[in-house]
């Protein structure tokens, strides 16, 4: 619409008031759950919890100093790097290689992809629960298996320093099928004809994913990059049911500190000044995806 | 999907290969397994293989008598169903007014939408109870779902779907006399049709198994979801043995897991279609 004056102008603002009105439902949504809490919280993290007959009362940069100075935070901080840096190599190159394979005519492809896939439709409390079993000390399943390899027994997930282990394995399981659908929907949109010039010029089969895959691939990589940092600091339901972050938090993550000292403590100033730590990760993640890996996708 | 004319068997996965990814589906699926295993067999097989162990449903029984399992699938479902209703009429008519409206602070507002793909509801746990403590709607339905209702997700998907149905069919149908809604309604959902199973699968499966928030929202029988009340059932404490526990982790996942099976082929397209940008 090339609008001149007078009564297109006229007509203009008229359709400016529909869009407003379909509009707005979701932005008023939008705006009390999303972006009022993420302003109400970053001014709550410079005021103390109220208790009782007590009113908040403003104590500047206090949380964040308690903060610095929590052992758990830092325990948590650490815990939650070390289980992004297990989960996002170890989930992205099974989904990789997933992808590879079933994309690709192998026997059972039907039942294997299946299989890699279920546990992204499944509760992560509920698989939770079955791993929970995979665990549990002198009859779990690992148990029976290291037992009848004649290891001695291990309490995996009462042991300090296996029980972030173990969830880092029960994440990459869940994830990894997840991200294989993207790789599968991006292999399968390359073009034929590079395999067939590959072929003909004999290319080895590494010497083609190296060359030709991989780097076509790059863009999925990125894009499941970004959903899998951003997952490694949100995912924390099956911390409540394997570990409750324990022992002594050696399994604690960000956002079941961020839980427990909200919900359980009820300390919600403390809480605020976490929820600020978190929001700055996720939001730098998704900054960093818009602005320096997606440049060419125009949100306008 | 569109098969190539002739595969090449150049570089087609050898035995070495076949074996290992087998190998791996079986560890991929062994957890599940065992669930299945150890939830119709009694109790004391649970960790003992036996061809010959009797295949009961007490389990199932008993599991479902231990816990207000009924009112957990209730409640799951009209939480389920009520998210996706209100995701999809709010933003079907958002992502209609960005596709097809050219107004001031169109960047701006889509801005503000997708503000919420960073921050997602389930971070702003503190300021969100906060709201729902002030709205008296805490131990309800109702605030389980509130924060997901304006999906920026949706919202982004269905734009773009939008914004690829051709203008001629939306100006044919004005010339014909029908209002924006009309259109929306006669001309673009329909079209989008896929688009909106794609995202009710993703939005489903996702409220479905949704944890945290749902935890700390409700506190008693009438509001828990499935997860939130297998996770109450479950708790050590509770003193309920694995195999009751594998069958009620099993129920829980069961209408999931058996429409992942029946639509295997819909659920892994509309996820590909729904992560693709």
């Amino acid at each position: 619409m090339t609008a001149g004056r007078g009564d297109s102008a006229a007509a203009g603002s008229h359709a400016a008031i529909h869009a407003w009105l379909l509009l707005l439902p979701a932005l008023v949504l939008l705006a009390a759950f999303t972006h009022w809490p993420t302003v109400a919280t970053f001014v709550d993290s410079f005021y103390s919890t109220p208790r009782g007959a007590r009113p908040a009362v403003w104590v500047g940069a206090e949380n964040y100093q308690a903060m610095a100075a929590d052992p758990v935070f830092w325990k948590a901080v650490a815990n939650n790097l070390w289980f992004a840096g297990a989960t996002i190599p170890l989930s992205i190159g099974l989904a990789l290689v997933m992808a590879l394979w079933v994309n690709e005519r192998i026997a059972g492809r039907a039942f294997l992809r299946m299989a890699y896939f279920t546990p992204t439709v499944l509760p992560m409390i509920a698989v939770a629960n079955i791993w929970l079993f995979f665990y549990t000390p002198q009859y779990g399943l690992l148990e029976q298996f290291t037992g009848a390899l004649g290891l001695p027994s291990h309490n995996w997930l009462g042991d300090q320093r296996t029980a972030l282990a173990c969830i880092t394995v029960v994440a990459v399981w869940k994830e990894a099928g997840f991200f294989m659908i993207f790789y599968l929907a991006a292999l399968q949109t390359l073009n034929p004809s590079l395999r067939e010039a590959a072929a003909i010029e004999g290319a080895s089969r590494w010497y083609f994913f190296r060359r030709v895959q991989w780097p076509l691939l790059m863009p999925t990589t990125l894009f499941v990059l970004v959903n899998a940092v951003i997952n490694a600091f949100r995912m924390v339901d099956h911390v409540f049911v394997l570990t409750r972050g324990g022992p002594d938090n050696a399994s604690t993550l960000l956002l079941y500190h961020l839980y427990e000292v909200g919900f359980k403590f009820w300390d919600t100033a403390y809480a605020s000044a976490l929820t600020v730590v978190l929001v700055v990760v996720l939001a730098s993640v998704a900054l960093f995806q818009f602005f320096v890996l997606d440049k060419r996708v125009h949100y306008k | 999907m569109k098969p190539p004319a002739q595969r090449l068997a150049w570089n087609e996965p050898n035995a070495l290969d076949t074996l290992a990814a087998w190998l791996l589906a079986i560890l991929w699926i062994l957890p599940l397994a065992y669930a299945v295993w150890t939830a119709f067999h009694p109790s004391e097989y649970s960790t003992r293989f036996s061809l010959l162990a009797p295949l009961t449903l007490d389990n199932f029984r008993r599991a479902w008598q231990a816990a207000p399992f009924a009112r957990y699938f209730l409640n799951t479902t009209l939480l389920v169903l009520m998210i996706l209703a209100v995701q999809l009429v709010l933003a079907t008519l958002a992502a209609y007014a960005f596709a097809r409206y050219r107004f001031r602070g169109r960047n701006v507002a889509f801005a503000l939408v997708l503000v919420q793909l960073m921050i997602m509801p389930d971070i702003l746990l503190v300021e969100n109870y906060r709201t729902m403590a002030q709205l008296g709607l805490v131990d309800t339905l109702v605030a389980i779902g509130l924060p997901y209702f304006a999906s920026a997700f949706a919202i982004f998907l269905l734009r773009q779907t939008f914004m690829g149905i051709p203008k001629e069919l939306d100006e044919a149908a004005r010339v014909e006399g029908a209002s924006a809604l009309q259109t929306l309604w006669r001309v673009y959902v329909p079209l989008a049709r896929p688009v909106y199973t794609a995202f009710a699968l993703v939005s489903i499966s996702f409220h479905w198994n949704n944890f945290l928030w749902p935890l700390i929202i409700t506190n008693s029988v009438n509001a828990r979801p499935l997860t939130v009340g297998l996770q109450v059932f479950s708790s050590p404490d509770q003193g309920v043995d694995w195999s009751v526990i594998t069958a009620a982790t099993l129920m829980t996942s069961a209408p999931l897991l058996v429409a992942f099976l029946l639509f295997q082929r819909q659920f892994v397209q509309s996820f590909m279609r729904a992560g693709i940008k």
